[in-house]
């Protein structure tokens, strides 16, 4: 059941709309209710391939030596793509906001960093030829010790899970280990306050389980562009990144999505078009690659654990005087999006609430496990179950009603909040007010009065003083710039014959600036290529 | 052995759009000869009803019915850029970029129109039915179709407008983490009931009482479908999903849907809703976006609600039966709190 509570904020609104407001039928209910929206993967091509990747057992081992000599020769195989004939076979999704240093290939080549990491594709004419062949490709692992704790993996001597960010944590401002967030002096708030509770929460990963898994189908069409029919939540997102990895400019692609089946921030990573589009370069056909359910399960990329440790001051009429906050989210093998939740959650810190004393410490921790990626509440889902938690056992504590509390401490319009901007719109108080009285749960009168748009402000709008530290020299920026700023490729690549023949050699190409390009590569389609 | 009842609650709030900015989405909007407008986007409709938004905000803007507006989206070479649809940003974003679009294209159907009536543009509006008119004078009015057909054939005019919404992108103190991370929050606070078996551990969901404020309801059905389903995700998420059972150990990971676990049709309880609206400064027509914090006050309230039925702390999720029972044990028994 649900009630528009028009009654309140109504002098902030005018709702003389016509078509704002109206529970008007979906444009695509129709089909979606019929069963005849099309998805991506309801474009049967002709002469259409199938893409199958050959996973690591491991969850870090050195790849010594992958011979797929057998493979090559089962029946129904077109192509067999291996990480040295993937243009750039190194990435980070936020490259394209130039956030973070490349660190994962798209087909492993020296080693595998977790459970489940490509390490060749395989194209076939269907997916059990692909299969088949799969269990053909023998592959030399030499098993490394692997870490699965973030406390563990930030622990001296612990195996260096991305050699990327050798000390397994991504590097913010270039100098540290993690986010700080610094508004006031917890320490002093510690020592005024009559309890001080501290404790520790943990969250595993949890799957997006769309009902679509992840996929993608890539055809060539005429002048050298390729059709792309994909499950992508973000379009030019993914367009983009496949545009990078194949070092092609973006009008090469023809992307059409835009009905997914099931999204939940899964189907950001843009999994599947690199290789998919690659396929059809390499063979000249229409390429499928969809992700199994077992796939999508174990190593499409989850929501992150994430593990809290939160130390509340609070005072015996219920103010909460200082909150300290140290976080790990587990990114996995590698960064894909953790580096950027783990900001948005230092912007969320210390919730809804206003509190003098901040302190909060984030870190993106790597260990040997899939990736993880955003999903729905990114960054703040699992602190907002910490938080609310602490709250509970706050309020237990002095012996408040746990509505009152919230309501006591929630922020208001006017005051300052820990990422040192003015709180705006806030509607907190009313939230708890009209949840109290739909779960009719009793609150005293003078609560039910209160306002997000009275008493904020004033002392609650200063900053106070607010101890740091030393701030370490820092080294001369080492982020690449970002993928639209990229050179040109040198060669445009036409739908390739069986065997390409090498293009003459490209002209020499500005030296990238990361040192994360360093390596010279080389690819059966574009030639040997300085990077 | 015996099955207590608890209740629980959290109140949270929720950025709009991708934290500090930098996100935009444009949007395209045309009318044909006939009078019927196509809003060309490359955003994703995920199933949230990305399109029935962006449709309803572009009539409301035009003043044209909502049947006269087609959303045609995610096509690379029609559609213009769009960041992807994600941390909350279609309605907000994406939104305002077609808001723009509309904008822009309404001005240019009441200069046609003003020709046609051989008025100034000014003292026209529209009846959101299809006609343009002047104000005051009802019976001087024209139908946007005959605009259209004017402005095509006759005037040589293009009925259509260019969109764009960027935040513009905030930096962040390495020492202090002072940013601008977004523009607007949406909150709300949930009550969830819960019943605890002290024999087996098992936790069923009795009812949840909610409070969302989300700007402004632009389709009240559609939030309904957020809210509904995104409250679900977070009881799933709160007592039944992981991949990794025994995290940090990575062993035992479920590989289909008989082995991921998460709750069926004899899991669900009623819920009842209620939608506050206090309009985002920057929000097309206030709406800020319901899509991601509806799951989010679920997780700790359940939590809460078990501690408030049989006086156990649940600090690591999921919470099994296994972890309630082992904690109800580990406490000599099951403890009921105060009834709330």
């Amino acid at each position: 059941m649900l009630e528009l509570r028009k009654d309140i904020f109504a002098d902030e609104r005018d709702d003389n709309l016509k078509e704002i407001g109206k529970g008007t039928q979906r444009q695509d209910m129709l089909g979606h209710v019929t069963g005849t929206s099309t998805y991506f993967d309801d474009h049967k091509l002709q002469g259409m391939l199938h893409l199958k990747v050959l996973r690591s057992p491991h969850a870090h081992a050195r790849l010594r030596r992958i011979d797929t000599m057998e493979a090559e020769r089962s029946p129904g195989v077109r192509r067999i793509i291996r990480g040295a004939d993937v243009p750039v076979n190194l990435n980070t999704l936020l490259s394209l906001i130039n956030f973070g240093k490349d660190d994962e290939p798209s087909l492993a080549v020296d080693k595998v960093r977790y459970k489940g990491e490509p390490i060749v594709a395989i194209v076939a004419d269907s997916p059990r030829e692909a299969f088949e062949a799969m269990a053909k490709v023998r592959v030399d692992y030499e098993p490394l010790p692997a870490v699965f704790d973030v406390e563990d993996a930030l622990k001296p001597g612990a195996p260096v899970v991305n050699d990327v960010y050798p000390k397994n944590t991504f590097v913010y401002h270039d100098v540290y280990d993690h986010q700080k967030l610094r508004f006031g002096d917890v320490e002093r708030g510690f020592a005024e306050a009559d309890h001080v509770l501290e404790q520790r929460y943990q969250m595993s990963p949890i799957e997006h389980a769309p009902t679509e898994t992840n996929g993608s189908i890539a055809a060539p069409d005429t002048n050298g562009r390729y059709v792309v029919y994909t499950s992508t939540q973000a379009l030019f997102f993914s367009l983009d990144t496949s545009a990078k990895i194949l070092d092609v400019p973006s009008n090469t692609f023809h992307f059409i999505g835009g009905t997914v089946g099931g999204g939940f921030g899964g189907k950001v990573d843009t999994l599947t078009e690199p290789l998919a589009i690659l396929g059809a370069m390499l063979t000249g056909r229409p390429v499928r690659y969809q992700l199994g359910r077992e796939e999508e399960m174990q190593f499409g990329s989850p929501r992150g654990a994430e593990r809290i440790y939160i130390k509340d001051g609070v005072m015996r009429d219920g103010r909460i005087v200082a909150r300290k906050i140290r976080a790990y989210f587990d990114s996995g093998a590698y960064t894909r999006l953790s580096s950027y939740a783990v900001v948005k959650c230092v912007a969320h810190l210390p919730g809804p609430y206003t509190i003098p004393n901040v302190h909060g410490d984030v870190y993106c921790v790597f260990t040997n496990r899939t990736p993880a990626t955003a999903m729905r509440g990114f960054g703040v889902t699992a602190m907002d179950f910490a938080l609310e938690c602490q709250m509970d056992k706050l309020a237990h504590l002095v012996g408040m009603d746990p509505m009152e509390f919230r309501i006591l401490n929630a922020y208001r319009d006017g005051d300052m909040k820990a990422h040192r901007r003015e709180a705006k719109n806030t509607a907190l108080i009313e939230c708890v007010q009209v949840a109290a009285e739909k779960a009719k749960w009793p609150l005293r009168e003078e609560v039910k009065r209160m306002s997000s748009r009275k008493d904020g402000g004033g002392s609650r709008a200063a900053i106070s003083p607010t101890p740091l530290e030393p701030a370490p020299q820092r080294a001369a920026v080492s982020q690449q710039r970002t993928s639209y700023d990229r050179a040109p490729p040198a060669t445009i690549q036409q739908p390739s014959p069986p065997t390409p023949t090498p293009p003459a050699p490209p002209p020499p190409r500005p030296q990238a600036p990361s040192p994360s390009h360093g390596a010279a590569r080389f690819s059966s389609v574009f030639g040997t290529r300085r990077r | 052995m015996a099955k207590h009842r608890g209740r629980g609650i959290a109140s949270i709030n929720y950025p709009i759009g991708m934290n500090l900015g930098g996100d935009p989405s444009q949007a395209l909007v045309h009318s044909n000869p006939s009078g019927k407008f196509t809003v060309s986007l490359s955003s994703i409709d995920l199933g949230q009803g990305m399109k029935s938004v962006t449709r309803q905000i572009c009539a409301e803007t035009l003043g044209v019915p909502v049947e006269d507006v087609y959303v045609d989206t995610a096509d690379s070479d029609t559609g213009p850029h769009c960041m992807g649809s994600f941390a909350s940003r279609g309605t907000h974003r994406v939104g305002n970029a077609v808001m723009a679009a509309a904008k822009e294209a309404r001005g240019v159907m009441m200069e046609a129109a003003a020709e046609e009536l051989e008025v100034n543009a000014a003292d026209l509006d529209t009846d959101g039915r299809g006609n343009i008119h002047v104000k005051g004078a009802p019976h001087r009015s024209i139908s946007t179709k005959d605009v259209a057909i004017a402005a095509q054939f006759k005037q040589g005019k293009t009925i259509s407008g260019r969109g764009i919404f960027l935040v513009p992108l905030s930096e962040v103190n390495p020492e202090t983490g002072e940013m601008s991370p977004a523009t607007c929050y949406a909150h709300a606070c949930l009550v969830a009931e819960v019943e605890v078996d002290d024999e087996t551990g098992e936790i069923a969901m009795v009812r949840m009482d909610s409070a969302y404020e989300l700007g402004r309801a632009l389709n009240p059905r559609l939030v309904e479908q957020q809210l509904v389903g995104g409250a679900w995700m977070g009881v799933s998420h709160a007592l039944f999903e992981t991949p990794e059972p025994y995290y940090p150990d990575p062993a035992h990971g479920p590989r289909d849907f008989v082995e991921y676990l998460m709750p069926g049709p004899g899991d669900i309880c009623p819920h009842d809703i209620a939608v506050l609206e206090r309009p985002a400064a920057d929000g097309p027509f206030g709406a800020k976006g319901p899509g991601e914090m509806c799951a989010n006050p679920v997780l700790p309230a359940v939590a809460n609600a078990i501690f408030n039925a049989v006086g156990v702390r649940m600090d690591e999720l999921p919470i099994t039966p296994e972890k309630v029972l082992r904690a109800i044990k580990a406490q000599g028994g099951a403890r009921p709190q105060a009834r709330r």
